[in-house]
Order: C-alpha cells, then sequence, then structure tokens
C-alpha cells in the first residue's frame, strides 16, 4: 500500500519485524518501515484487545506502540531504524518487570 | 423536617454530591450547585485511595470517623452500582505504606501500633518486613525497609465514584445545577436567597461544600472555613498488565492498567501547576518500590489543591446564627464519602448535628481561647 517516492541517501540496514528479517533505510521512522513492509496490526489494546496500527504519526496518539528488543511500548512513530533492531507487536498492556531483576 | 423544605447544597464534588445524594434517598429535596471546569475540583485531582492508617493519630474522633467510613465502603459502594450500573472500581485488599529507612519505618510503626491499640474499630495493623511484602510484590526494590500495613486500606477510581453519585443523585429527583457558582447567599424569611451564575433562587435550609470556596462563603452565614490549598502532584504511567494485588500508598494501578504515583504535599497558594523537582522526587520514588518502572513510561503528570484545614481534620458545624446553615470542609472526600451520604447526611435532615459529630469537628477548635484552654 506504502511505497518509498525516492530513493534514500542512507545506507539500507537489516532489521527484524516479527521474526522477519527486512532492510531499511538506517534513522528512517521506524512507523513509516512498517506501514511499508505490512507490518501489522502494530499492538493490541489494553482493555478490549482491538487491534490498532499507526495513525497520527507525530507521538500523540500512541496507536503505533510496538516492542523493540524486548521493550514494550515504545512509540513506533518516535523511534529510528537503528541496525539490527528487532520489533514484535505490542500485545494489550506491557508486561513487566522486563530483563528480570535490574534493580 | 417540614414537608417542601428545599435544601441548596453549595459544591458538586466528591463531598457535595454524597450529601446531596444522602438527602436525596431520605426524601428530601435538594439542589446541588455546581460551579463549572474553572473550579478547582480536588475530586477530579485525587489519587484515589479509601485511606485508613495514619489517619487521626493526634485525634481519637478522627480516627474512628474514618475507620467507621472505611468499613461502610464495600456496602456503599455496592448500592451505588445497583442503583446507577457504574463500576467503581472499588477494591479494599489492604495497602502498604513503604518507609525507606528502618528508623521511618520504626517510628511509623510505633505511631500506628499506638493508634490501633487505642482505637475501637481494628484496622487490621500489622508491620510487613521486606520479605512479607515480595509475597505480593515480588519485583519490590531492595531500597524499601519496609512497610506498615493495615487490611481496611482500599482504592477506587474518584472519577467513577464523582458520576455515579452525581447520577443516582438525579436519579432520586436531585437537581443538579452545573456552571452555577454561587456569588451571594443573604439571609432572608425563612431562610436563604442564593446566587449565582444561573440565577437567584431560595433555599431553606444550606450546606456549604465548596471546598476551597467554603473559606469564601462561610462568613456570610456565620460559619467557619479556615481551609488553604496544599497541592500535590501525580504522574500517570502508560498502561501495565495488572500486576498490584494490593494498594502501595501512593502507587494505586487503575483497572484499565495506568498507574496513578504520588504524594506530594506543599504550599504552593492557588498554583495547580507542576514542578519539575517534586515529579522527579515521585519518579524516585516509585523506581525505589519498583525498580522496573524505570522502563516505564510518563504520559501525564498533573497539579491538584487538597482543601486543607489548620489540623487536617474534618470540620463539620452548624451555623450558630444561622442554624439552618451547616457546613463541611474536609480533604478526604473519598474515604469519608459513605459517612457524608449516611449519618452526616441524616443528621442534616434531621436539622442539627449530633454531639459526636459538631463536638469534635467544630471549628471552634482552631480559636484562640480553644488553644489556651487546651
Amino acid at each position: 500500500m506504502f511505497k518509498q517516492l525516492a530513493q534514500p541517501d542512507r545506507p539500507l540496514v537489516g532489521i527484524v519485524l516479527s521474526g522477519r528479517a527486512v532492510s531499511a533505510p538506517e534513522g528512517e521512522m521506524l512507523a513509516a518501515v512498517l506501514l511499508r513492509e505490512g507490518f501489522g496490526p502494530f499492538r493490541t489494546t489494553p482493555v478490549g484487545g482491538r487491534e490498532r496500527a499507526a495513525y497520527c504519526m507525530m507521538g500523540v496518539c500512541f496507536d503505533c506502540l510496538v516492542t523493540i528488543d524486548g521493550r514494550p511500548n515504545r512509540q513506533a512513530c518516535q523511534e529510528r531504524v537503528r541496525a539490527g533492531i528487532s520489533v514484535e507487536a505490542q500485545q494489550g498492556a506491557a508486561l513487566l518487570p522486563v530483563g528480570g531483576s535490574k534493580a | 423536617m417540614a414537608a417542601g423544605t428545599e435544601i441548596a447544597i453549595v459544591g458538586g464534588g466528591l463531598v457535595g454530591a454524597a450529601i446531596g445524594l444522602g438527602l436525596v434517598r431520605g426524601g428530601a429535596s435538594v439542589a446541588l450547585y455546581d460551579e463549572g471546569d474553572v473550579a478547582h475540583r480536588a475530586a477530579r485531582g485525587n489519587l484515589g485511595n479509601v485511606w485508613v492508617q495514619g489517619k487521626g493519630l493526634a485525634s481519637p474522633p478522627y480516627a474512628e470517623l474514618t475507620r467507621r467510613a472505611a468499613l461502610a465502603w464495600r456496602d456503599f459502594a455496592a448500592e451505588l452500582t445497583d442503583e446507577t450500573g457504574i463500576d467503581l472500581r472499588f477494591r479494599q485488599d489492604g495497602a502498604f505504606f513503604c518507609c525507606f529507612t528502618p528508623e521511618e519505618l520504626d517510628k511509623r510503626a510505633g505511631q500506628l501500633e499506638a493508634a490501633e491499640a487505642r482505637s475501637q474499630i481494628p484496622s487490621g495493623y500489622s508491620r510487613a518486613r521486606l520479605a512479607d511484602m515480595r509475597a505480593d510484590f515480588p519485583m519490590i526494590g531492595s531500597g524499601v525497609a519496609g512497610a506498615t500495613f493495615c487490611r481496611l486500606d482500599g482504592m477506587v477510581d474518584p472519577l467513577r465514584l464523582l458520576r455515579a453519585l452525581l447520577a443516582a443523585f438525579q436519579k432520586r429527583g436531585g437537581r443538579y445545577l452545573p456552571r452555577a457558582r454561587v456569588e451571594t447567599i443573604a439571609p432572608e424569611a425563612g431562610g436563604f436567597r442564593i446566587l449565582s451564575a444561573s440565577g437567584a433562587s431560595h433555599a431553606d435550609r444550606l450546606v456549604l461544600a465548596a471546598g476551597l470556596g467554603n473559606a469564601r462563603l462561610a462568613p456570610q452565614l456565620g460559619l467557619e472555613a479556615p481551609v488553604r490549598p496544599v497541592r500535590g502532584q501525580i504522574l500517570i504511567t502508560e498502561k501495565l498488565r495488572p500486576f498490584m494485588p494490593r494498594g502501595i500508598s501512593f502507587i494505586r494501578q487503575t483497572a484499565d492498567g495506568g498507574l496513578i504515583c504520588g504524594e506530594s504535599s506543599e504550599e504552593a497558594g492557588f498554583e495547580e501547576a507542576t514542578t519539575r523537582n517534586v515529579l522527579q522526587d515521585t519518579a524516585r520514588r516509585a523506581t525505589t518500590v519498583f525498580p522496573f518502572l524505570r522502563d516505564v513510561r510518563a504520559v501525564r503528570a498533573w497539579g491538584a489543591l487538597r482543601v486543607m484545614s489548620p489540623d487536617g481534620q474534618p470540620i463539620y458545624q452548624r451555623s450558630a446564627s444561622h442554624p439552618q446553615a451547616f457546613l463541611t470542609s474536609v480533604h478526604s472526600g473519598v474515604t469519608l464519602a459513605p459517612f457524608h451520604a449516611g449519618p452526616l447526611a441524616d443528621a442534616i435532615r434531621a436539622g442539627a448535628l449530633p454531639d459526636d459529630i459538631a463536638l469534635p469537628f467544630s471549628p471552634a477548635r482552631f480559636h484562640v481561647q480553644a488553644t489556651r484552654a487546651a
């Protein structure tokens, strides 16, 4: 559905979307990459379990929440592509603590 | 109470709405004046604890009032939900108050043990070690020295509570008047002339429950409300799966998953803004209790103003010069809601405060003469 208008002048790096390896321009807005790659739903809502995807693309609506490298509730529209990151859908509310005993 | 008696309540927050509901349940004809969204609305800014431990340490009547209200909460909530269909998200499974040093814990535990020994109504008090708390909170931080626990402590969604009180009040014929800031109240034949933003009207009996607004209105009626704003700041996190089987004094997890954190107490006049240092301190204390919260985002913050009397205890008063005028000034509108909708409303409907309300909670205790005598 979405496509790039122009070839980016940034280097392509590998990232992983729900276990699938794709390449994307380093530093691009993550939500844009996810939409282009057909990733979805981004998240399910904590109470009703409804499916959601990126909507406002400017940090306001919180519908683009995903898990990045195990860290829950990241706003994909506020994250940039970094080499090697692994992105999963955010299923409902975050289950914490992440990473066990970091205290 | 004579048939057709019109009672006006000034203040549509938790206190006014609870008294209003109690009055209409008793068959009274009631008008509830609510200022509007420019009001300070302590009822809409608070954390939502039904809280017993530590209340009334220096005042057995206040301690007993609080404990009786907490004991009545479960039935009160069930009845309100039956009547309105609104789930108040009420839970009363006890709560911890975390202490961060052994000295703080020893001091607090000593005070609460003494209060428990004095009280006629057990609150289910106990002292909890960090190891005891791990049973409920495996993720608790090692920076917590221990806690005091009280079985009667609970929580409720204060916004749902306010909505339910107003809904039940109106369902029983109470008249809710929004955007009706009361400007003046003038005694007239057989009652009072109330001039509000929605016009002028008569009431036979009057109840001031206007929070900080009581300070302005009370002197017109021979009542006293020496209350001042004490700000609290609240920090809200993103939603998390439910992980709190019991409360922590300054951290409440809502039924939707977000955490409401806050316990600041600041003298800031009528300034409702948030400040970075207080929010930082709130976040620091919250992450000391639950270190995993470092990875959780704060999504909102706000400040709200408590309605504080000089000794922190409620003021209930019937005017000596205008015996049909009553006043209620409290900062515990959540915890005391069953009392306000029950015994207090019954007393106001009957036209007099019984001694066990009138004597310990009279503002006369703030008079210089009273201080000297004591």
